[in-house]
């Protein structure tokens, strides 16, 4: 039997519920997993960081001295989700990409939402992800997030929470597609025997969907290339992965220069205009003629040809607004006003500390609570109340104190668990899941499955890669 | 493709290059230090004078002892010629170019930083030294192997053998500018011949001594060195190989881009000018000034590449 024992609460397992029966996905896989010699697994274990060594797929640890290069932990055993599982879940993210894109469209046009008093204006127009030179704009093929990131949290057999939306560059997809790529050259026996949903297509599919949001003065086949800020930025694998995947140019800011209103790459051979930038650096480094002039990562005048339909930015300026951590709280108020159904996927219950009376409840409760820093991200800067002693408790106290309104506060989920392989055999940890979504004029693909981050560290919640957390290959079983 | 990618390529196969000819320079300094310790220190010396790493290694070192010496080129991480920093080097450009390269060629760099890396992590031991040079020259082997079993041969290959016979003339060529007084007619005469440990450390300085011997039987003359490494075309190490190889490569990518650029017209005047001529004639004219007009015009032709190929802008 697997049950959590951290601070008294019991977590649900997604391999043995809350008893010491398989559940029904994991039933072939615990049934092979039986019969498996644990000494070749472990084997298999060590083959798989060798490999992901020799591949090159680290990432860079930020605030570290040298540019130390890490591998990601993975663990062999995968996270196993049932084809009517999927089914509820995809119908929940599609409902809920569909509502940012009409959200970020009102929000840059007329602002219905904010007129209808469903969203307060001043989260908008003190927002800095809010970017009012998009006012007015219409992005080509009227898509803002051509790819997003839904965070998902589970707590029960048949309760999902969406923890957080990833609107601006999601990362962590490489990760998606190279732990399936291992898992078929290790077990290959496993997938003969079950049958797992396809995610080798996601390349081709953000190929095609970028491809379909071409701008107006695109001649023909439309070009693409991948921005990157360079080789010693921690996704930079990634980026490479994608561009090599997708058969596209990997380019940095000093490849790029605007000639003729067109955005174009310095080649062998002069300069060729792009189409479409899958950019993986941020708004404020996009173009430092119209933002950040100090940027060596963008390129001069690219907003100008935006502005004039000669390229195609994916995701599109200003996307973070819809994944601010202070909006996230309104998601379901923002689903309903756009599509006119209820939220299909719950949101996780958010006190906004920006409000008195919410700021009040939090401070009261805050060992138990787990606080997050509104622009934040990749767990830096978060306070998990039930792990935290109570000098970095008092700490953050007098942090949220200072500026309430740059934090939100979260019950602390008792988040699903799913074993890893460990010497003494299968342990519980905590994990999440970050299903991909991409965007087009054509509609909206989901890879089933997505990136399932698991915490290495016993009764840990935290399942950041840049502390510490791991993968696992994710699975949806066919029908 | 992209001229910041052709570029990386380009640099990647000089440093690789670069970390298999200073492993090679080591190894011919260590085998003269052991046998010699009289000349030993002006031997190092000059090993770091051909590596063009002798005005770094005179910031921070008084003397010329082995150890010293070995652990500078080998593992310095302030040696910014160091193997272990030219092999960080080859392997940043290829993360650069990783689009372009295939998994095979990719794994090999990355496996040959990762192995280097751990070998020399601690200062190497004298008797770990040959195990340790062999490493370094097997993990260049790996890398050329997958690099020529591999690659589409289109422009990006081009530019990786251009890099790779630029970087290889200009040490062949120091070589013989640090080595070029023992090769002057008038010390062979004085001497009556040249002094035996010292041609050879020439030859296995370009791993070619068995070479040597095969074409030239017994006989050791200063002229038949200079040929040899100048103008033997069999040799993959002469300058003449490597002019030839330049040009084949430049002209495919006049092929492919339908261009003829300064580079190119640069190539074929090395060859054409420099090299089709009697090694008498080049001993005529000095060899010194020879091997210093080589030098520079090797120099301005890597710059005119990496102009008339958009590298940087």
């Amino acid at each position: 039997m697997l049950r959590g024992k951290g601070w008294g609460i019991s977590f649900f397992d997604e391999m043995t519920g809350q008893g010491s029966e398989v559940r029904s996905p994991y039933r072939e896989y615990s049934e092979w997993f039986d019969r498996e010699d644990a000494a070749r697994i472990q084997r298999k274990t060590q083959q798989a960081e060798a490999f992901f060594r020799t591949t090159g797929i680290t990432f860079n640890v930020y605030g570290q001295d040298e540019a130390d290069e890490r591998l990601i932990p993975f663990d062999v055993v995968p996270r196993i989700i049932s084809a009517s599982e999927w089914r509820r879940l995809s119908r929940g993210i599609e409902q809920r990409v569909r509502a940012l894109n009409a959200f970020l469209h009102d929000i840059y046009h007329r602002q219905e939402i904010l007129r209808a008093g469903r969203v307060p204006t001043e989260l908008i127009s003190r927002n800095e992800a809010f970017l009012p030179m998009m006012m007015g704009m219409d992005p080509p093929g009227g898509v803002y997030t051509h790819i997003s990131g839904i965070d998902i949290v589970r707590t029960g057999p048949n309760e999902f929470y969406v923890l957080e939306d990833n609107a601006r560059t999601p990362s962590g997809v490489s990760y998606m597609l190279e732990n399936r790529e291992t898992m078929l050259q290790m077990f290959p026996e496993l997938f003969a025997k079950i049958s797992v949903r396809e995610v080798s297509d996601y390349p081709l599919n953000l190929l095609k969907s970028l491809a379909a949001c071409a701008p107006p003065k695109c001649n023909g086949t439309p070009t693409v290339a991948v921005l990157t800020p360079g080789i010693h930025n921690s996704a930079y694998f990634e980026h490479s992965f994608l561009a090599d995947q997708m058969g596209a140019e990997l380019v940095e800011g000093h490849d790029l220069r605007v000639v003729e209103g067109r955005v174009a790459m310095r080649t062998t051979q002069g300069y060729t205009p792009i189409d479409v930038i899958y950019r993986r650096v941020d708004d404020d480094f996009l173009d430092p003629l119209n933002f950040r002039p100090d940027s060596m990562l963008g390129v001069p005048g690219i907003w100008d040809v935006y502005r004039a339909g000669g390229i195609t930015i994916a995701n599109a300026p200003g996307t973070g607004i819809a994944d601010d951590k202070a909006l996230y709280s309104y998601m379901p108020d923002i689903i309903e006003f756009y599509t006119g159904e209820k939220a299909l996927l719950p949101n996780v219950p958010t006190w906004r500390c920006s409000e008195p009376d919410h700021l009040k409840e939090v401070l009261d409760r805050l060992p138990e609570l787990v606080v997050k820093e509104v622009h934040g991200s990749g767990g830096y800067g978060m306070l998990v109340g039930p792990a935290a002693s109570k000098k970095e408790i008092a700490a953050f106290r007098r942090k949220l104190e200072a500026n309430p309104r740059g934090y939100i506060a979260q019950p602390t989920l008792s988040l699903s668990t799913v074993p890893i392989f460990t010497k003494s055999g299968l342990a519980p940890r905590h994990v999440d899941l970050r299903p991909f979504v991409l965007m087009s004029p054509q509609g909206i693909t989901i890879t089933p499955g997505g990136l399932t981050r698991v915490a290495m560290t016993k009764g840990s919640l935290v399942v950041n890669s840049s502390q510490g957390g791991g993968t696992k290959d994710t699975w949806v079983l066919e029908d | 493709m992209l001229g910041k990618t052709a570029g990386s390529l380009y640099w990647m196969a000089r440093y690789l290059e670069r970390s298999e000819n200073n492993a090679r320079l080591i190894d011919a300094g260590f085998r003269i230090a052991l046998t010699r310790s009289s000349t030993a220190e002006a031997e190092w010396r000059s090993v770091l004078v051909t590596a063009g790493q002798n005005y770094a290694f005179q910031q921070t070192h008084q003397d010329y002892s082995s150890q010293r010496v070995v652990d500078f080129m080998l593992r310095d991480p302030a040696n910014p010629s160091s193997i272990l920093s030219v092999v960080k080097q080859a392997r940043d450009n290829a993360r650069t170019a990783r689009t372009y390269l295939t998994r095979e060629v990719w794994e090999a760099v990355n496996t040959s930083w990762m192995t280097l890396g751990a070998l020399l992590k601690r200062q190497v031991r004298e008797d770990d030294l040959p195990d340790v040079l062999a490493a370094i020259r097997q993990q260049s082997a790996l890398v050329r192997g997958a690099f020529s079993g591999t690659m589409l041969r289109n422009d990006g290959y081009n530019f990786a053998r251009i890099g790779t016979f630029l970087e290889r003339a200009d040490n062949t060529a120091r070589i013989l500018d640090v080595k070029y007084y023992l090769l002057l007619p008038s010390v062979a005469h004085i001497g009556s011949s040249i002094d035996n440990v010292q041609w050879e450390t020439i030859l296995r300085s370009v791993s070619a001594h068995r070479a040597y011997h095969w074409l030239y039987g017994t006989e050791i003359s200063a002229l038949k060195i200079a040929e040899f490494l100048i103008l033997y075309k069999q040799m993959p190490r002469s300058l003449a190989f490597c002019c030839e190889q330049m040009n084949d490569n430049l002209d495919l990518l006049q092929r492919t881009y339908g261009e003829e650029t300064d580079a190119v017209r640069m190539g074929s005047s090395i060859c054409r000018d420099r090299l089709s001529r009697p090694i008498q004639s080049i001993f005529d004219g000095g060899l010194h000034e020879f091997i210093t007009d080589f030098l520079r015009a090797n120099a301005a032709l890597a710059q005119q590449v990496e102009r008339d190929y958009r590298f940087v802008e």
